[in-house]
């Protein structure tokens, strides 16, 4: 069987990707395409990528065998790859910092970047910090009310918020405005997406940036456990913890690649992010995927507990990888994800991202269907400290 | 002969810019849209560029964000604007109408579909702006069978690859964007603007539209006898913003267009 190679030279994965923008943002497309090839393919930068990802990330991170938790679940071995250990306790910097060095080698001095839930913006907040840069982080004004923690680590960091008021005043809405500034101050300015998404280049860079992950995770289980795992799972909103665990072990046909989407208050209410599970292909923000669209072409507003899934879109590869097969896509709910969330915490002293409980709650599902011997890898995406609030608040309580 | 060619070669006799206003179809209200057409064609409008609104309109400012999701909050969809297009050609049958929008609602009717029955309803030309001719291949060629001219837009920062691109799937005439960013925006080197469309309109060899940035008549001043056609956008759905009624947002787009339409006529007396 052939090698998996996607995308193609103009982005394309399959029917989906590409580049759906306005004229105006095609020079600094093609620009940072240019400019991100030649990095790839300089030592120089590869080098020191490298070093940033291990001394001022922390990586390698642990391969953590999550016995207590395996024992009790009673099925599959689980393996959580411990991505909320990094550097802001997330796997958002991976990809910061990747492009923030790309921006320092094409000599911009200014980051913006979208966020959601907070995480990629801190991420960025923290890399334009670390090499000198300016930096403005653009964020829903009702993700402002439910992350305000993480508005003010931005802050803490140098970084100027703008809450954006338009559409849903979410995260696809603040990527709008990312989007509509960087056309503005193009010269001088570099747009750190925070996601496998938008137009080509970014779903392939972004996932380059986070294969770290699935790379480290198929080699440290193979040194524990002598094989490779059975099955990968990841939460996906936009998709990038997801890709960067799934593309190393895209060619292992053996091995269960498994994305878990937001399926909010139920697939059957409406209020959910699930675009690959209930979704249909279309175009937003720069690349063709599934999307969740009325019957007029308009975006639908999402819901989800979690403010990092909540949204409409998907990356483009992950809408590829559903088509062929080689990736499934699940949904979990709220409460599902809530259940999980307490019970890593309890079980394993570990307290994940809400996002991340997404994850966790459909391998705990899965394992049970599994054979001892067997394995699990679940990507352990972030840690839950910036949703401490959002949880206790749910349960009446005051902090 | 199609609206818009026979538009451009009627004007290019008179010597005289084309005057084409945009609005968002559903804003300033869903129960007027078509007598406002009507009343912008009697105030000088040679043509007219109606905005299909969108949830996310990523290339556009504050002004015309703000229209597109009022809009939507009257329920406006694109068939709907269809319906609008065909109740005006009952009594207008020269005037072009040019549709602007992006792409997701085109693609939920089908790109095929939707040029159907676009053409029927009378529309002459399509703006899609977040669809690069990249692209673009299968979906220009449908909208041309169908006799609707797919529009492309240039930017001061296009390349020569671009212009060849634009030049061999676009048709009908060349939007180019006088500036930087997002519609609304100031624009401050005209001269610059006005030489740069005059090498794209004997390259392309199609007639050139500018907009971003023209605001009144002083504006549209700088560029009457320099381009085919300027567009004028935001200032006017901000001003429509204002109206009272129906008939108070005619008599506004009618004061609004009167003068630079003037300034227009003027250029050719002179």
């Amino acid at each position: 069987m052939a090698a998996y190679q996607q995308p193609d030279e103009r982005g394309h994965f399959g029917d989906y990707g590409g580049r759906f923008v306005a004229e105006t943002l095609i020079p600094a497309l093609d620009e940072l395409q240019q400019a991100y090839k030649a990095a790839q393919a300089d030592p120089a930068f590869q080098a020191e990528l490298h070093s940033e990802l291990r001394q001022f990330v922390g990586r390698p991170n642990p391969l953590y065998h999550a016995q207590r938790l395996s024992s009790e679940i009673g099925g599959a071995q689980i393996y959580l790859k411990r991505e909320d250990l990094n550097h802001t306790g997330a796997h958002k910097i991976n990809n910061a910092v990747g492009q923030a060095l790309l921006a320092r080698r094409m000599g911009k001095r200014r980051l913006i970047a979208e966020t959601g839930a907070g995480q990629h913006g801190v991420a960025t907040a923290t890399v334009a910090t670390r090499y000198g840069m300016d930096c403005v982080v653009f964020m829903g004004e009702d993700d402002i009310q439910r992350q305000s923690s993480n508005v003010y680590r931005m802050r803490l960091l140098g970084a100027q918020v703008e809450a954006v008021r338009s559409g849903s005043r979410t995260l696809k809405d603040a990527l709008n405005e990312a989007l509509r500034d960087w056309v503005s101050n193009v010269e001088d300015t570099f747009y750190v997406i925070g996601t496998v998404a938008g137009p080509h280049p970014y779903p392939e860079m972004v996932r380059n940036f986070h294969r770290v992950i699935g790379d480290e995770a198929r080699a440290q289980c193979l040194e524990l456990t002598g094989r490779l795992p059975d099955a990968c799972v990841a939460c996906v909103g936009g998709g990038s913890n997801a890709m960067g665990l799934f593309y190393p072990f895209i060619d292992d046909q053996a091995v269960r690649l498994i994305g878990v989407e937001a399926a909010g208050l139920g697939l059957s209410t409406g209020k959910h992010a699930a675009p690959l599970t209930v979704g249909r292909p279309g175009v937003l923000h720069g690349n063709r995927t599934y999307l969740m669209t009325d019957e007029n072409g308009q975006i639908e507003a999402t819901h989800s507990i979690s403010a990092g899934l909540d949204y409409p879109g998907v990356g483009p590869e992950h809408a590829y990888l559903k088509d062929t097969g080689r990736a499934a896509y699940v949904a979990v709910t709220d409460a599902e994800a809530l259940a999980a969330f307490h019970r890593l915490s309890r079980v394993e002293g570990i307290i994940p991202a809400l996002e991340t409980s997404h994850a966790l709650a459909y391998a705990f599902q899965l394992a049970t269907q599994m054979r001892v011997e067997q394995s699990i890898v679940v990507s352990l995406s972030g840690r839950g400290d910036k949703d401490i609030h959002t949880v206790a608040a749910l349960e009446g309580i005051q902090l | 002969m199609s609206r818009l060619a026979a538009m451009f070669s009627r004007l290019q006799e008179a010597r005289r810019t084309a005057l084409i206003p945009f609005l968002t179809a559903g804003d300033p209200s869903t129960t007027g849209v078509v007598a406002l057409l009507h009343s912008l064609v009697q105030a000088g409008a040679d043509a007219i560029e109606l905005g299909v609104p969108f949830s996310d309109p990523m290339a556009d400012g504050p002004v015309i964000q703000g229209s597109s999701e009022r809009a939507l909050a009257r329920g406006v969809s694109l068939r709907q604007v269809l319906a609008w297009v065909r109740d005006f050609r009952r009594q207008d049958h020269d005037t072009p109408i040019i549709l602007m929008g992006y792409l997701n609602p085109i693609e939920i009717l089908g790109m095929r579909h939707f040029a159907e029955e676009a053409a029927d309803a009378g529309v002459d030309a399509v703006i899609v702006v977040d669809l690069t001719p990249e692209e673009a291949e299968t979906d220009t060629a449908l909208l041309r069978q169908a006799g609707i001219d797919p529009i492309f837009l240039l930017a001061p920062t296009s390349g020569p690859q671009r212009v060849a691109a634009v030049k061999r799937l676009g048709s009908g005439f060349v939007y180019y964007v006088s500036l930087r960013g997002i519609t609304g925006a100031q624009q401050q080197d005209w001269d610059e603007v006005v030489s740069r469309v005059a090498e794209l309109r004997r390259e392309l060899a199609m007639p050139m539209a500018i907009g971003f940035g023209i605001r009144d008549a002083a504006t549209a001043k700088r560029l009457a006898g320099k381009a085919d056609a300027v567009v004028i956008g935001s200032a006017l759905v901000q001003l429509l913003q204002q109206a009272k009624d129906d008939e108070d947002a005619q008599r506004l787009a009618s004061e609004f267009l009167a003068p630079i339409r003037a300034v227009l006529n003027e250029e050719l007396s002179a």
